[in-house]
């Protein structure tokens, strides 16, 4: 009898913890093509190679086809620098930009990129956009200009763990 | 065995053979230029490396705005993003990719001395950073 009761025990403790678990958000899923804080995980050799190699390689999903196509129509002047790049690199870059861009339907990012966005607009800054100021309006204006900040094209500065796609509010730390 | 060992050895050899390097753009430089390698000239190439021009914003720029004073020291770009050190002693990928070193020369000196850099200055500029210890 004894036994009996401590076996029905285990196993609704199984049970309940098996639940909890199956219930719990299960992040890693949810994310995967990039969800609430997390940029879709792409892969594409001269992106990563030629953007990353001044800032970060902004996610395609936080700008809609019009706006990289004005990006890339106009390297020789890219916010006051020239990063030119040979035709057939610019080329493959715009591919690969359009296809992953906000307004591509192809992450949750961009879908919500573009529930903010005046269609008829395709700005230059991703710091435009209307999801990107809402985001970060908590952000003291003062923050933005410290040193160590630089700028807001520096997304690394606060979100520590950029680089790897991850924008987490609990991975922010605005520096001093 | 052997003939695989011997082969592999052969094609890195050849690979290497290959590869641009500091001097080998000291030559093609001094070649396009019409000079001979001994005439390039390390003074000069510091001078570039130094010299303030008016930049968009009405600051002075020079090379070392972004690279440093010092180029065995990193950089930074304008968004924060570090440099890796222009200085072949501490950094050996420098000058070892002919497309790279093409594309960075014509960015940068259009943005620093509002035109592109004349094959003697790419190679004083090079012979300066190759003598650095």
């Amino acid at each position: 009898m004894n036994y009996l009761l401590r076996g029905i025990g285990v196993l609704a403790t199984v049970g309940t913890l098996s639940l909890l678990a199956f219930s719990l958000p299960s992040g890693g899923e949810a994310r995967g093509d990039g969800g609430d804080d997390l940029m879709p995980r792409l892969t594409h050799k001269a992106w990563q190679q030629e953007c990353a190699s001044c800032h970060l390689a902004y996610s395609p999903a936080l700008l809609p086809r019009a706006s990289w196509r004005r990006v890339m129509g106009g390297l020789d002047q890219h916010f006051g620098e020239n990063a030119s790049l040979d035709p057939a690199t610019q080329a493959d870059i715009l591919r690969f930009l359009e296809a992953n861009a906000a307004d591509s339907g192809r992450s949750r990012m961009g879908d919500k990129v573009m529930q903010r966005m005046d269609r008829n607009t395709a700005p230059l800054r991703i710091t435009e956009t209307t999801w990107f100021v809402k985001k970060h309006d908590e952000v003291p204006r003062a923050s933005w200009a410290r040193k160590s900040v630089g700028s807001a094209a520096n997304c690394a500065a606060c979100h520590r763990q950029a680089e790897k796609g991850v924008f987490d509010e609990d991975t922010v730390r605005i520096p001093k | 065995m052997i003939k695989r060992i011997a082969w592999a050895g052969l094609m890195l050899l050849s690979a290497h053979a290959s590869a641009d390097s500091p001097s080998s753009f000291m030559a093609r430089y001094a070649q396009q230029a019409g000079v001979a390698v001994t005439a390039l000239s390390p003074a000069r190439g510091e001078a570039l490396y130094r010299s303030e021009h008016p930049g968009k914003n009405g600051a002075a720029q020079s090379c070392a705005s972004c690279h440093t004073a010092n180029p065995k020291q990193p950089g930074q770009t304008r968004v924060g993003k570090p440099i890796e050190p222009l200085a072949p002693a501490v950094n050996p990928e420098r000058f070892t990719d002919a497309a790279k070193v093409e594309k960075w020369f014509r960015r940068n000196c259009t943005d620093v001395l509002q035109r592109e850099c004349s094959a003697q200055e790419k190679g004083d500029f090079i012979a300066w950073l190759n003598q650095i210890k």
